[in-house]
């Protein structure tokens, strides 16, 4: 951030006073995924509600990164640590037999804001590319840790025999575990929402713009940015053990780096937009990780294409030839 | 000789030829970012093709050097067409679509790999010269792994005589340190990048084909390989030459010798069932310590470059 930075509020200020559409929006996608699973089983197929279950728990982890990536402009690369992390708590209490979800959860919470707090401390140390690839780094280690323990499964994963116990919610029935993906999905858009507006998420923002005007009227930005990357990241660990309980078999496989690239292109498939833009990002993501590996099983080749053409013409401008490409089939 | 002093120089000599590769692998890399700012996750790829092309040229011909050559020329090839279509696309996009799409490029290179060779990769055969054992006083050392030392060192000289002594080398670091100053003395800035962007990705496939015959040719060792590479060149400080040798260096060492004694170590400290658990574990991720120790006390890695 070497320029001046422009006089004139910048877009993304702008969006911040636009209020009623991007409720209105976030209300429309949050009844459209309380429908879908009924549509989904009425129509019998039942495996469409565990590829949304799925892409519903990536949100959530996408929500938290959308937030310290475009708010905080943190670009972390080792955001699926805390999905594992989370995971990983699920699993390593069930092995030792611990089924109580709430102790599971505390435990969850506790390791990743501990984990977040020790690696955002060194990490926030630097910025652009360094920051990139240190939080990289830092993700790895929790990869190769887990890869290294034989007691847990190591590279042959951990089965977790009964699913979070939390006394009246029953998270082992699919549909009651999607409702709860659910309500802790939009819990986040909320939450995520109302910092973005608040002191908060405006010290954030500013200091992403210009790091020395915010410094030079007296505010500690280091101090922002790591609440902001332990929250993210306790957050993110809430992904991970609601799909140790989707899946109920876990593998260091989910916190490998390409996961975490999986997530940036999420967030960057949901444009830099709204809060719930990630949750459309994710379910466009899921929805073409379906679809190319039941046409092929080299669909990581297409794959890989797409995600170099998003970047190379821009999610904004793709949207537009699809409208107009489907516009003309009409 | 003492059995266990022959054992630790053979370890070191191990060290060196690791520190050896990941410093051809990481040069360009440090070189591509330093002069285009450019994040390329797709550096893996070339480094894969590398094994490849070797391992599959050596099992056509019977030469592994031509394999090797065969590589470095047919990638040099392919870096000019990912260059001019995509990368050249990138160098002024933010560091995040750069990594994204060079993460969609790595995707598609792996893929196309495991169409073209199968899923179970390569393994690659050395000519008798490279087999064996050499016999220096009282220890033995591998031939092959003298061999990679031997060549890593002669391509290093080669890289510091080209950067440092040659107008190639001047130009480049001009373009460096100041583009727009480098432009208008009339130097055609983007004939550098991809000249530079083709020599980095020659060196990859290079350490992808003299690995190649020790771990085997697979098609996922480009991401562990470059997320390697990028921890050495941030530790070197992003864009110096220099730091990427003393880092990769320290890198190979250190984790040769930690996967080699950690868990004895730890055996002296720990009971000997918890010391061979972590011991591994530890082992890989001594390095990540060391980058985040590095970071910790200097933001820039141990040789930033001067200025930008």
């Amino acid at each position: 951030m070497t320029q001046p930075a422009p006089l004139m509020p910048s877009p993304k200020a702008q969006t911040k006073s636009f209020i009623s559409p991007s409720v209105f929006g976030v209300l429309i996608l949050a009844g459209v995924l309380w429908i879908l699973p009924f549509v989904f089983l009425s129509i019998g197929q039942a495996f469409l509600v565990d590829a949304l279950l799925r892409a519903v728990i990536l949100a959530i982890a996408a929500v938290s990164l959308n937030f310290l990536a475009f708010t905080g402009g943190m670009v972390s690369f080792g955001h699926a640590a805390f999905v594992g992390i989370g995971a990983y708590s699920v699993g390593i209490c069930d092995h030792y037999g611990i089924s109580n979800g709430f102790f599971q959860l505390a435990i969850s919470l506790g390791v990743s804001g501990v984990f977040a707090f020790v690696t955002g401390t060194l990490a926030l140390r630097t910025k652009g590319v360094q920051f990139i690839m240190i939080t990289l780094a830092f993700s790895q280690i929790v990869y190769y840790v887990m890869l290294g323990l034989d007691e847990y499964g190591s590279d042959d994963g951990l089965i977790i025999n009964s699913s979070s116990y939390f006394h009246v919610i029953d998270l082992s029935n699919k549909t009651s575990l999607y409702w709860v993906a659910l309500a802790v999905l939009f819990a986040q858009i909320a939450l995520f929402r109302c910092l973005n507006r608040s002191r908060f998420g405006l010290v954030l923002a500013a200091a992403d713009e210009s790091e020395r005007r915010v410094r030079s009227s007296g505010l500690d930005i280091f101090r922002y940015k790591l609440v902001a990357y332990v929250l993210a990241g306790m957050l993110a660990s809430l992904s991970g053990v609601l799909y140790a309980n989707l899946t109920g078999f876990i593998t260091p496989e989910l916190m490998d780096w390409t996961q975490s690239g999986d997530l940036l292109f999420i967030v960057t498939l949901g444009g830099m937009g709204t809060m719930s833009a990630p949750v459309v990002g994710s379910a466009f993501f899921v929805s073409l990780e379906e679809a190319l590996s039941a046409l092929t099983i080299y669909w990581h080749f297409w794959f890989g294409l797409i995600l170099i053409a998003v970047v190379l013409f821009g999610i904004e401008r793709l949207k537009r030839l699809a409208l107009e490409f489907s516009g003309r089939l009409r | 000789m003492d059995m266990n002093l022959a054992l630790f120089l053979t370890q070191l000599l191990n060290g060196v030829q690791l520190g050896l590769i990941l410093f051809l692998l990481s040069s360009g890399l440090t070189l591509v970012f330093g002069v285009l700012n450019f994040v390329n996750l797709a550096h893996g790829a070339f480094y894969m093709l590398g094994a490849f092309l070797t391992a599959a040229v050596a099992l056509a011909t019977g030469s592994f050097l031509v394999g090797i050559v065969a590589a470095a020329l047919l990638t040099a090839v392919l870096a000019a067409i990912v260059e001019g279509t995509i990368a050249r696309a990138l160098y002024h996009r933010a560091h995040l679509e750069q990594v994204l799409a060079t993460f969609g490029l790595l995707l598609c290179a792996q893929t196309a790999v495991h169409y073209l060779y199968g899923p179970s990769g390569l393994t690659v055969p050395l000519p008798d010269w490279l087999q064996g054992f050499v016999s220096l006083g009282a220890i033995t050392l591998p031939t092959y792994r003298l061999f990679i030392v031997v060549f890593g060192i002669l391509l290093a000289i080669v890289l510091w005589f080209v950067m440092a002594k040659t107008r190639a080398g001047m130009i480049i670091r001009a373009s460096a340190t100041n583009r727009v100053m480098a432009e208008s003395l009339g130097i055609e800035t983007q004939a550098v990048f991809t000249g530079l962007f083709g020599a980095g990705a020659v060196l990859a496939a290079i350490a992808g084909g003299l690995i190649a015959p020790i771990t085997g040719a697979s098609i996922n060792m480009g991401g562990p390989a470059v997320i390697l590479a990028f921890v050495v060149i941030i530790i070197g400080g992003l864009g110096s030459v220099r730091g990427a040798f003393a880092a990769a260096m320290i890198v190979g060492l250190i984790d040769t010798l930690g996967r080699a004694y950690l868990t004895s170590v730890l055996a002296t400290i720990f009971a000997p069932k918890m010391a061979s658990t972590a011991g591994p574990a530890l082992a890989s991720i001594l390095i990540y310590a060391i980058m985040a120790v590095v970071l910790a006390f200097k933001p820039e890695g141990l040789f930033p470059p001067a200025s930008r």
